[in-house]
């Protein structure tokens, strides 16, 4: 453990699929201003039928789920305080930021008014489960800013060189720096409990959203424990998330896989994976909803994904034994938790959902699905970016440099 | 993080305990629903209603929204398809077909219900709808931010979304012409109608009135009032001749539509404790592994 530290990773930024993804994120971005000029109706399939589309239930609902990897990862390593797995906090930690900061930016593009986006903050309506997600999205998303603070200022304090006329600002910077590390320092508890408590609220909250549809929603989702499962299946898919991103990662990067660390991981996830799988079965057996799933539909069909591809089989690899030799089973395994979770985050704002009065039913139109993968390219090139030029990733290591944390003044 | 006295740590997670239940005895003062005796309400009888969509027009007239002139209202084709009420119409009337008497098809007017318990007041995010003392539910344009959790809550279909406007779309729906009855006007559409099949009025009376209609002519109407009990009651209130789930209305509890939304996030939010009391135990979680893991360093060496 001795000689592996998080540091930036050096190699070269542009590779053939960072130049597809770059091609996907400006295609996507076209898009969006298109939506600026012209309004929502002209990019999207929206209509008074359907109100929400993938933009909210991809972009926002399944990536708060999917950034879960960041407040699971800080239970178990700051507050468990399990210090093995160190290792995979940052980069989850990153994923979560990026995720979040992605979910605002997804809300401001699917908003009628963005530039009122500030109104939650005085406007309060404690009825409203929206606006306790708002609130606390808005909340979490500062902590992890502020959790990921120290993270810049290891790899800047001594090392600020600012270009041209601003170097006269490098030393205050550098001394604002070495403030914000000291006071972080001693407060960084106050903000870890805080994150885990925030997103345990708007994670399950997220799941009370659809309960006010009541009957517009198919009762093979419609249910009260909606926040349960919600939470639940947030918990369950933050580890597999982290051992997916690490995977990739290590690959993408040509570093060893942390396959020991990751099956860890990994025989938590069964546990997890099976108290959600026991909730849902529950349910559905209590509120007797499989008759459902009798009858061939759209939903019975999505709902069977859902649960099979996402849940069940995964469980079952996750259970084998012989996971941590074998980071391939692990890695889909992984994959395909986090596949149920977006299906499941799908399956409950879109396929559930039919109005009284639907005409047609809906579906992503290509300036959606392009605005929606363009946001997911531009997530992946910003955290390679960051894993360069910031501490993030651990590598072995074997730099001949003393510890520099503030030995240097620049 | 790692130095930390014990002391500092109960004293900032106390500071944070306070703050929160702070907030939250502010949070809850800020809903009023205020529900006047004296409120008012709307019968609209299908059976009298001729379908003359002279109501849809003078409702156009009346909130400044394009309209054909009103001899175009004439034409009956536009029946062949069930309508909605959308952000250029706020009301429509559509057309079935009478079981008893094929010569009299059905009219059946729709706008918003003005619910007693509006799900829309509920849902909002920056509580930009108000039930008002006269009944009507009303929305106001300088708090909405456009996010139509309203559309998605309604268990009516109505509020309406205007997805060709760019800059500043607007929610749509009938506002009970909730600035025409404060001058003592009633509101357009019933000014306008030439058979009175609907009727404005205090709805106390108007139910008393429809119960007296269904107790005078069983043979004509449905035994029941769509409105009176539907979703916890709402200020526009229908007969029928026909039941009301033909003539496309929804099928809906008496509970008020936010119901169970409103219990669940009440309770995960009851005065702030569960989350505090998840944040001490962290905290506690936190600081005792903390300990144990101090207390193994100190063996080990």
């Amino acid at each position: 453990m001795e000689n592996h530290k998080p540091a930036p990773v050096y190699t070269k930024y542009f590779t053939p699929v960072v130049i597809v993804l770059s091609v996907l994120a400006l295609n996507g971005i076209l898009f969006l201003i298109a939506r600026f000029v012209l309004g929502i109706g002209a990019v999207t399939n929206l209509n008074n039928q359907h109100p929400w589309g993938i933009w909210i239930a991809i972009d926002v609902a399944a990536g708060v789920a999917l950034a879960a990897g960041g407040f699971t990862t800080a239970a178990l390593g700051h507050i468990m305080h399990k210090d093995q797995y160190h290792s995979v906090i940052r980069p989850a930690l990153l994923t979560a930021a990026l995720g979040y900061t992605f979910v605002a930016a997804s809300v401001m593009i699917d908003l009628g008014r963005p530039y009122f986006i500030w109104h939650p903050l005085l406007m309060w309506n404690g009825t409203s489960v929206l606006f306790e997600v708002g609130i606390c999205v808005m909340i979490y998303l500062t902590v992890l800013y502020i959790e990921f603070l120290p993270i810049v200022t290891e790899r800047f304090i001594g090392r600020v060189n600012l270009p041209g006329f601003l170097k006269k600002f490098n030393q205050s910077l550098d001394k604002l720096l070495r403030v914000l590390d000291k006071g972080l320092e001693k407060t960084m508890f106050i903000f870890i409990i805080a994150g885990v408590v925030l997103s345990c609220l708007h994670q399950s909250s997220l799941g009370t959203l659809m309960v006010i549809a009541g009957p517009k929603m198919h009762p093979l989702w419609q249910t009260p424990i909606l926040p349960l499962l919600f939470l639940l299946s947030a918990i369950s898919v933050g580890f597999p998330m982290v051992i997916m991103e690490s995977l990739l990662t290590s690959r993408s990067f040509k570093l060893k896989p942390e396959t020991p660390i990751l099956a860890n991981l990994g025989s938590m996830v069964a546990p997890l994976l099976g108290i959600y799988l026991a909730f849902k079965i529950g349910d559905m057996v209590i509120r007797q909803t499989f008759v459902y799933l009798t009858e061939i539909t759209t939903e019975s069909v999505m709902f069977t994904l859902e649960m099979l591809v996402g849940v069940i089989i995964p469980l079952r690899i996750f259970l084998s034994r012989g996971l941590s030799k074998n980071p391939l089973a692990l890695f889909i395994a992984s994959v395909m938790v986090v596949f149920g979770v977006l299906l499941n985050r799908i399956n409950n704002f879109l396929v559930a959902y039919t109005p009284p009065y639907e005409v047609h039913s809906y579906f992503p139109s290509f300036g959606e699905i392009s605005v929606t993968v363009g946001f997911i390219a531009l997530e992946v090139l910003l955290f390679r970016f960051f894993v360069i030029h910031l501490p993030i990733v651990s590598v072995p290591d074997t730099s001949t440099s003393p510890k520099t944390k503030f030995s240097i003044r620049g | 993080m790692a130095k930390q006295s014990r002391r500092d740590f109960f004293k900032t997670t106390a500071l944070i305990g306070s703050a929160t239940v702070g907030l939250a005895n502010s949070a809850k003062a800020s809903q009023k629903n205020a529900l006047s005796e004296d409120r008012a309400g709307v019968l609209v009888d299908t059976s009298v209603c001729i379908g003359c969509r002279k109501c849809e027009w003078a409702c156009k007239t009346v909130n400044n929204l394009p309209t054909d002139p009103l001899e175009v209202y004439q034409d009956r084709g536009v029946f062949k398809k069930h309508r909605r009420p959308n952000d250029k119409a706020l009301t429509v009337v559509n057309e079935y077909p009478n079981t008893t008497s094929e010569k009299f098809p059905i009219n059946v007017k729709v706008q918003c219900m003005h619910c007693d318990k509006p799900t829309c007041l509920s849902a909002c995010i920056v509580g930009a709808f108000s039930k008002n003392e006269n009944g009507s539910v009303v929305w106001d344009t300088h708090k909405c931010i456009g996010c139509r959790y309203c559309m998605v809550a309604c268990p009516f279909q109505i509020p309406a979304f205007e997805y060709e406007e760019a800059l500043k779309p607007d929610i749509k729906k009938c506002d009970f012409c909730f600035e025409r009855t404060a001058k003592g006007k009633i509101p357009g559409c019933v000014e306008i109608c030439p058979v009175e099949a609907i009727t404005y009025g205090r709805r106390e009376d108007l139910l008393e009135a429809a119960k007296e209609k269904i107790k005078n002519y069983p043979n004509r109407y449905v035994n029941r009032i769509f409105g009176e009990h539907e979703v916890g009651g709402t200020s526009w209130l229908y007969l029928s001749n026909r039941q009301f789930e033909e003539l496309a209305f929804p099928k809906l509890g008496k509970d008020p539509a936010p119901g169970v939304s409103e219990a669940i996030q009440h309770g995960i939010f009851a005065y702030f404790v569960p989350p505090v009391a998840l944040y001490a135990l962290l905290g506690g979680v936190m600081w005792l592994n903390k300990n144990k893991k101090h207390t193994d360093a100190e063996n080990e060496s």
